[in-house]
């Protein structure tokens, strides 16, 4: 250390150039830098949903349980899912409101699977702040969250309230005509 | 600060330590021999009682951690075990939940007391910033623990908190993923908020110490916000502060009593005795009473995204009040117009409070119907925390900015130990506010 110091002092020709000094300061602290970020990841990371959560992504579903007009609620992700029957009326009454004026305008058909009309399969949780809707509230004939107000149609819909967005429909597929597979 | 140490270690021990490790020195000249205003009313005891709910709130946790699971299969379950079989744990348990209202009653008062007396102010503006990170970090720390027992409320407001952050463009889902650890509030989410709600509390400690680090530099204020100019103007901490602080604990302490002996339940909600069911969402989902402001300040804006900017921004403008405030006069004692305004800026709090806990659509004034205004009825709650948001908000942009430019001030004294004699239409006029005079 004494040594390098003193050589610092002669000048380049000694071997102490100042820049080479420079060089190994910002190698050091890049390195250190680096590590701390890469090891900083991994204690980030763990809090992301583990490899067992991630296997229970997707279920299949019975659809002859659910009579006309009858809306089952099953637990998806940790979240409800409602699977619900809608009646030829409540079709009707989302398909006529295709062109209303909406928060997020989206057409009934493009919200179910083609000729499976009467299956809306929807995330029951509010796109406001994830509180459960409750079917059958709300002026629109379909959902309405208790907590902050959100209305949704027959269609899950945001027709009124805060929420930005309809229900989400999730990724799905029909097995058969009696089964879906969800996720 | 005392300037130099008037400690003298009287045993052969107190000295062979003080030449090692002067902690008996930093004791006596933090609460013995600290110079204190000689003014303080009893506003200024929340400091000590809030020390004391901290204590107690750490005390009783710890010991409820010994008997409950953090698990979403037995949380429940252990804290009825907790409050039926353990000995005693109804006591504990009942201690610790009231304990946190208590804490938050202490905290908004100390708040409320630096607001009316200036105590924000240049010098003690670090001061005030420990405060407000030390707020922050107990409602971090109340949520979080709130959520432990795994009840309906816990469930569902774990639910709506998070969501909160989802509202962030772009990046908002994965960040409510990864606060979960999976795709809904459930058993990781617990487990989390366990271990924080473990680790915040000492966080807290922490910042404390930093807050009466930063209170000991630059001295307490007082009700005339006039810095102590000479020994006639404070007095020592013991016994004068301490027997305050003593007399007001004990006050306060029967307060808690009464919470925690006869209406032990009336600050929570019944439905977080119901166990948490994410399928479905109670009726009427509140926080707790002293989110409730806050609460109606999110749901004053129709829109998502800005609803929770407006919450956040609420906290945000206590962080910036060193800086928003113009006036030279520190306490609001000597600001007339002030102080009518912080009459109704404490109004306006508590009007958000109850419109937190309220159905936004329902009427204020029952069966009337006046017309509709952005989709809700004027004469409705949403309405009337929209008009107290507003007033808070411009309490602290525009009132606490732009009123001193027009302000009529009332003199303020020389010194703490003349406003005997300082009555504004005894004062001569050279004792009037002078800008200079810092407060």
């Amino acid at each position: 250390m004494a040594d390098t110091a003193v050589g610092a002092k002669t000048g380049p020709e000694h071997g102490g150039d100042p820049s080479r000094r420079d060089f190994i300061y910002i190698a050091t602290i890049a390195a250190a830098a680096g590590g701390a970020a890469s090891l900083a990841w991994p204690f980030i990371d763990q809090m992301n949903p583990s490899a067992d959560t991630l296997a229970l992504a997707s279920i299949e579903f019975d659809l002859s349980k659910v009579a006309s007009g009858q809306q089952v609620t099953v637990k998806w992700r940790g979240k409800p899912l409602f699977v619900r029957n809608r009646t030829a009326a409540e079709i009707a009454a989302a398909v006529k409101d295709d062109g209303a004026a909406m928060k997020d305008p989206q057409k009934d058909a493009d919200r179910v699977k083609p000729g499976k009309a009467q299956w809306l399969v929807l995330i029951g949780s509010c796109t406001h702040l994830g509180c459960v809707p409750t079917f059958g509230g709300g002026e629109y004939g379909g959902w309405f969250c208790p907590c902050h107000g959100s209305v949704y149609d027959t269609s899950g819909r945001i027709r009124k309230g805060p929420a930005p967005l309809n229900l989400a429909v999730p990724e799905y597929a029909f097995l058969s005509d009696t089964k879906v597979k969800i996720g | 600060m005392s300037g130099h140490s008037t400690y003298e270690p009287k045993t052969g021990f107190e000295r062979w330590l003080d030449a090692r490790l002067p902690i008996v020195r930093l004791g006596y000249d933090s609460f013995v021999d600290y110079p204190t205003p000689r003014n303080l009313n009893y506003w200024w005891t929340f400091g000590g009682i809030l020390s004391l709910c901290l204590a107690s709130q750490l005390i009783t946790g710890i010991i409820l951690v010994m008997h409950y699971t953090p698990s979403a299969d037995h949380a429940f379950a252990s804290v009825e075990h907790i409050m039926r079989d353990v000995n005693y744990g109804w006591l504990i348990r009942y201690m610790h939940a009231n304990g946190a209202s208590m804490f938050f009653i202490a905290v908004y008062i100390h708040m409320l007391r630096g607001l009316y007396y200036g105590s924000y102010k240049a010098p003690r503006e670090v001061l005030w910033l420990l405060g407000c990170v030390i707020y922050l970090l107990m409602m971090a720390t109340a949520f979080m623990g709130y959520v432990l027992p795994w009840g309906q409320m816990s469930f569902h407001g774990a639910v709506v908190i998070t969501n909160l952050f989802g509202a962030l463009p772009v990046v908002g889902p994965s960040i409510t993923t990864w606060l979960w650890g999976g795709f809904a509030v459930d058993n990781p989410t617990l487990n989390r908020f366990f271990s924080l709600h473990y680790l915040l509390p000492f966080m807290i400690a922490g910042v404390v110490i930093l807050h009466i680090w930063a209170l000991h530099v630059v001295g307490q204020n007082n009700p005339t916000g006039v810095d102590p100019k000479s020994k006639a103007d404070t007095v020592p901490f013991t016994p004068y502060a301490t027997v305050k602080d003593g007399f007001a604990m004990g006050v306060f302490l029967i307060l808690f009593a009464i919470f925690v002996f006869y209406l032990p339940n009336a600050l929570g909600h019944s439905d977080n005795y119901i166990p948490a069911n994410p399928l479905v969402t109670p009726s009427h989902i509140v926080p707790e009473w002293y989110f409730l402001p806050f609460y109606a300040i999110l749901r004053a804006v129709p829109d998502k995204l800005m609803g929770v900017l407006a919450m956040f921004g609420a906290i945000a403008c206590l962080f910036a009040l060193p800086w928003l405030d113009r006036s030279k006069v520190r306490s609001m004692r000597y600001r007339p117009t002030m102080k009518i305004h912080f009459v109704i800026f404490v109004v306006a709090c508590c009007i958000l409070g109850l419109c937190g806990a309220k159905l936004p659509d329902d009427p204020v004034i029952p069966h009337l119907t006046t017309f509709s205004v952005m989709g809700s009825d004027l004469n409705s709650f949403v309405w009337l925390s929209r008009l107290a948001a507003l007033y808070y908000f411009a309490f602290f942009l525009i009132v606490m900015p732009f009123l001193p430019l027009s302000e009529k001030t009332l003199p303020v004294p020389d010194s703490i130990a003349s406003p005997a004699l300082s009555h504004p239409a005894a004062v001569p006029a050279e004792a009037t506010a002078a800008p200079e005079m810092k407060g």
